[in-house]
């Protein structure tokens, strides 16, 4: 008998518009000392579960199928105050940002004692000795004196340490998290991931992580389930399911994960995927619009260069000078990208690289150093006219695609915008032809004119943004990690189409991302960034089989090993 | 935190100098108050030397200093209607104005919070939609109106309490007040009711929009997922949480309380400072509105100042010494 099992369970939420079916026929179980990992695309149904579990179904949801049992038990249809004992006692649970799951107005020791406490027959102080050795075991430091500190005083790794910790409190028997370094740099992923291995082994601890990551899933689960709308398509052994998927899905899926040990030259089409049909219309770039008139001047030497590139914040105002405090993002780089390259920028969160790339599109004015571009210096430039010459040559896309669209205009007139800016097309009439051209071919059809942004999924605006990008006829694009909000499969046609963009049109691209196997996919050279500073450049394979910097070292060390993942069907690169 | 609490100091200050030059300002463009001050049958001589002795033929900025120090001592000069210092008719008048907003304002807080967090709680329930139905009368009827139905009903109809002043009050030489006698009492309810009534409908339906949010965040979720009790979550972690822009509107609110009591004193003939401030305009008493402008910005100024102070100790995060916090 398994510790935790789900036995055959469906989940609906009633709407307007009739009853929508998150989960339906899901059938999982725990032992302890075991690791299952769910994996599955958004809107799969993998968070779905873990709040069933727990009793947390956000209204109106609510499981109108199956049982749920612990150790024998019914839970699922026990009353309020009865679940309510469960949760934090025999069932734990951590979310996936621990920067909002603390309480911002309680102390962590108020937080971990409330929680003690309500579940075990402790006093005050026997509660809060415990809590110090909770938080030491979870290897915060000084632990005595962090446990009287606010959320705000932690870093966002040490958060989902104290998240765990409150998890554990009560010695729970199951531990389900859902997307737990999802919002962590790698090097803490790896921490958190190691903690939480040790913390099933030692406490045998029955553990369920929902994820969509498989580097999380390869790393440190035993077992697999993934799903696809809200069915459990394949179970089994990670080992087995990862090397050797047998359904299609499980299949397109895997072929889609970006590799770090090989380049491919492109990622395999996925099927599988809702709105991957729409066929990309390809055009004769040489004689469309598109391709003509890209009346570059000819030149030598690199596109872009930065010579000891300099960003100072001030994060601190006072008006004596020795009291203001000052973060300097950006430390004299220098970096060049040659005609026709992808250049990659790799680095962990707040290492400066979007601060880079904001600079060289002019979003920020640098503190100090020069920016060379197609000849003229950036940095020199005065007037608007002088500016827009450049602006129109240079294009960035944004991660966050949900935000970097106006809500209020149609599609037709967010990829018009920079045509009509720029006075590229002699009338109404052509610029319309353009925008639908230019809709086909980033493979959105010409039918999404008419729509509004919020009509389309986060990849078909990635599309639409890359449409709006190409809209000047730009020389180089930079892409600030343009496909991290996506999920993989989503991802995988994207990078598919940037890369045929980018050999069709002949742009250069500087490419921002913080997962490394991207970058191997997408860069031709790259640079390491940490604290603001440039660690390394060097061609890509060269940076991955031979690092010359301790730091990148470190990185690939880090990085998630996906040597068991199946290598069918995938067509590898040959290394120049 | 000393630092930010020196500026804002000194942020008031300012305000403060400025409603003073607005005050001030109203000697100089409503009407000469030398006009105002003698007789018809005064000759020009007299009148120069009274405006020489008064000291308006001084620069600008003289006078405006000069009325600046004599405020801040409390000092306004004479009212012109009733011949007597104006701050010795402020002080009569406060006490009355003063526990007429205490009372309005603890109505509307010991109310409107409780009504808040339970419609927020109960969303769905008959008792809240009566609730949130009843509060849209209350945003949407002015003050005055709401004066007169109570005393419509209270007072005409049902005769059970009384429609205007203050009723017996206890003078304790420094401070006069209703609240130890029955009829005292008594006079206070119908003013103090109409006067919490819109604040305790904006402070409930506030109270209700930060609640809901704050129950939608995760760090609630993660509470009812540690089995925290439904209560503790409520009330420390949930109501604690939505306080912050509840604290901001209330002081602004009990400013506005004091401020708009003009009204309800009017209705109720209720002998405070706005029933001072509204007999001064009839009679064009510049020195009683001045300093009335004085007094309300001043009170407006303080409220501000202490609610900026309750941030800190509320919020931890504005408490962390910004510049160092350990990772």
């Amino acid at each position: 008998m398994a510790l935790l099992d789900i036995k055959n369970i469906r989940v609906d939420f009633p709407t307007r518009r009739g009853v929508f079916t998150a989960v339906e026929n899901v059938t999982l179980s725990v032992n302890p000392g075991e690791i299952l990992g769910c994996v599955g695309e958004s809107g799969a149904g993998k968070s779905t579960i873990g709040n069933t579990v727990i009793g947390l179904l956000e209204p109106p949801g609510r499981m109108s199928e199956g049982e749920i049992d612990l150790d024998g038990k019914r839970i699922d249809n026990l009353p309020y105050e009865a679940i309510r004992k469960i949760r934090g006692r025999r069932i734990g649970m951590i979310f996936q940002d621990p920067l909002t799951s603390l309480n911002p107005l309680q102390t962590i020791e108020r937080q971990l004692v409330e929680t003690i406490t309500t579940h075990l027959p402790l006093n005050e102080g026997e509660a809060r000795q415990k809590a110090v050795d909770l938080l030491d075991r979870v290897g915060i430091p000084e632990a005595d004196i962090r446990i009287g500190q606010y959320p705000h005083q932690f870093s966002g790794g040490m958060r989902q340490r104290v998240v765990i910790a409150l998890a554990l409190c009560a010695d729970p028997e199951v531990i389900i998290a859902d997307e737990p370094t999802t919002a962590l740099d790698v090097s803490i992923q790896a921490q958190i991931l190691d903690l939480m291995r040790e913390l099933c082994r030692e406490r045998q601890v029955g553990m369920i992580i929902i994820t969509h990551d498989m580097g999380v899933i390869a790393d440190i689960t035993d077992r697999v389930a993934v799903m696809y709308h809200g069915k459990v398509v394949e179970e089994g052994p990670t080992q087995k399911i990862l090397g050797n998927p047998d359904h299609p899905y499980t299949q397109s899926l895997i072929s889609a994960v970006p590799r770090p040990d090989v380049r491919l030259k492109r990622f395999p089409l996925v099927e599988y995927i809702e709105s991957a049909g729409e066929a990309r219309k390809e055009l004769d770039v040489a004689n469309h619009w598109l391709g003509k008139a890209r009346d570059f001047e000819a030149m030598d030497g690199p596109l872009l260069t930065l010579e000891k590139l300099h960003m100072r914040f001030v994060t601190r105002n006072a008006i004596l000078p020795r009291d203001r405090r000052y973060l300097d993002a950006v430390k004299d780089v220098s970096f060049d990208i040659k005609q026709g390259e992808v250049f990659g920028l790799v680095g962990e969160s707040g290492s400066g690289k979007s601060t880079v790339a904001r600079m060289i599109a002019g979003l920020y004015k640098p503190t100090g150093g020069n920016i060379f571009f197609a000849g003229g210096e950036l940095t020199a430039l005065r007037t608007e006219r002088e500016k827009d010459r450049y602006r129109r040559q240079m294009q960035m896309i944004f991660q966050d695609p949900y935000s970097s669209l106006n809500p209020r205009m149609r599609v037709l007139d967010i990829v018009a915008e920079p045509i009509r800016f720029h006075n590229l097309a002699d009338d109404r009439k052509e610029t319309e032809t353009i925008v639908l051209d230019l809709l086909e071919h980033v493979g959105l059809g010409a039918a999404a004119a008419v729509k509004y942004p919020h009509e389309f999924s986060g990849g078909q605006r990635q599309r639409i943004s890359i449409a709006r990008a190409l809209a000047t006829r730009p020389r180089f694009l930079i892409c600030d990690e343009p496909t991290s909000a996506l999920d993989v499969s989503i991802q995988a046609q994207i990078l598919n189409l940037l890369k045929d963009l980018q050999q069709e049109l002949g742009l250069t691209m500087m490419f921002i991302s913080h997962d490394l196997p991207v970058i191997r996919q997408m860069c031709d050279r790259v640079g390491v960034m940490r604290h603001g500073q440039l660690c390394e450049v060097a061609e890509t394979e060269e940076l991955f089989e031979n690092p010359q910097h301790e730091y990148s070292k470190h990185l690939l060390d880090l990085m998630p090993k996906l040597d068991v993942l199946s290598h069918e069907g995938l067509e590898v690169e040959q290394t120049k | 935190m000393i630092s930010f609490i020196a500026g804002r100091f000194a942020q008031s200050i300012v305000v403060m100098l400025t409603v003073g030059l607005i005050a001030f300002a109203m000697f100089r463009f409503v009407g000469d108050p030398i006009n105002n001050m003698v007789g018809q049958d005064t000759t020009a001589e007299q009148r120069e030397q009274l405006r020489e002795r008064l000291g308006l033929n001084d620069p600008f900025y003289v006078q405006y200093a000069r009325f600046a120090l004599n405020a801040v001592q409390g000092e306004f000069g004479q009212s012109y209607f009733h011949r007597r210092p104006v701050s010795e008719l402020l002080v009569e008048r406060m006490p009355a104005t003063l526990e007429l907003s205490l009372i309005g304002a603890v109505l509307a807080l010991v109310v409107g919070v409780p009504a808040g967090v339970y419609t927020a709680l109960n969303r769905n329930g008959i008792l809240s939609n009566l609730i949130m139905s009843g509060s849209l009368l209350g945003v949407s009827i002015p003050t005055f109106l709401i004066g007169i139905i109570l005393i419509l009903v209270f007072g005409v109809v049902w005769r059970v309490l009384p429609t205007f002043g203050r009723g017996d009050v206890v003078d304790l030489g420094w401070w006069t007040t209703g609240f130890l006698t029955a009829s005292g009492l008594k006079s206070l309810i119908l003013p103090s009711v109409t006067l919490a009534l819109f604040q305790l409908t904006l402070i409930m339906r506030l109270v209700r929009a930060e609640m809901l949010e704050v129950l939608r965040t995760d760090f609630i979720k993660f509470a009812k997922a540690r089995g925290i009790l439904t209560r503790s979550i409520h009330f420390s972690h949930a109501l604690k949480n939505s306080l912050v822009p509840v604290i901001t509107i209330t002081g602004l609110q009990l400013g506005s309380i004091i401020a708009f009591a003009i009204i309800t004193e009017t209705v109720f003939q209720w002998p405070g400072m706005g029933l001072l401030f509204i007999q001064a305009v009839l009679e064009v008493d510049i020195p009683v509105m001045a300093a009335y402008l004085v007094v309300i910005g001043f009170v407006f100024v303080f409220i501000n100042f202490i609610v900026d102070i309750l941030y800190f100790v509320v919020d931890p995060r504005l408490r962390a010494d910004r510049a160092g916090s350990g990772h």
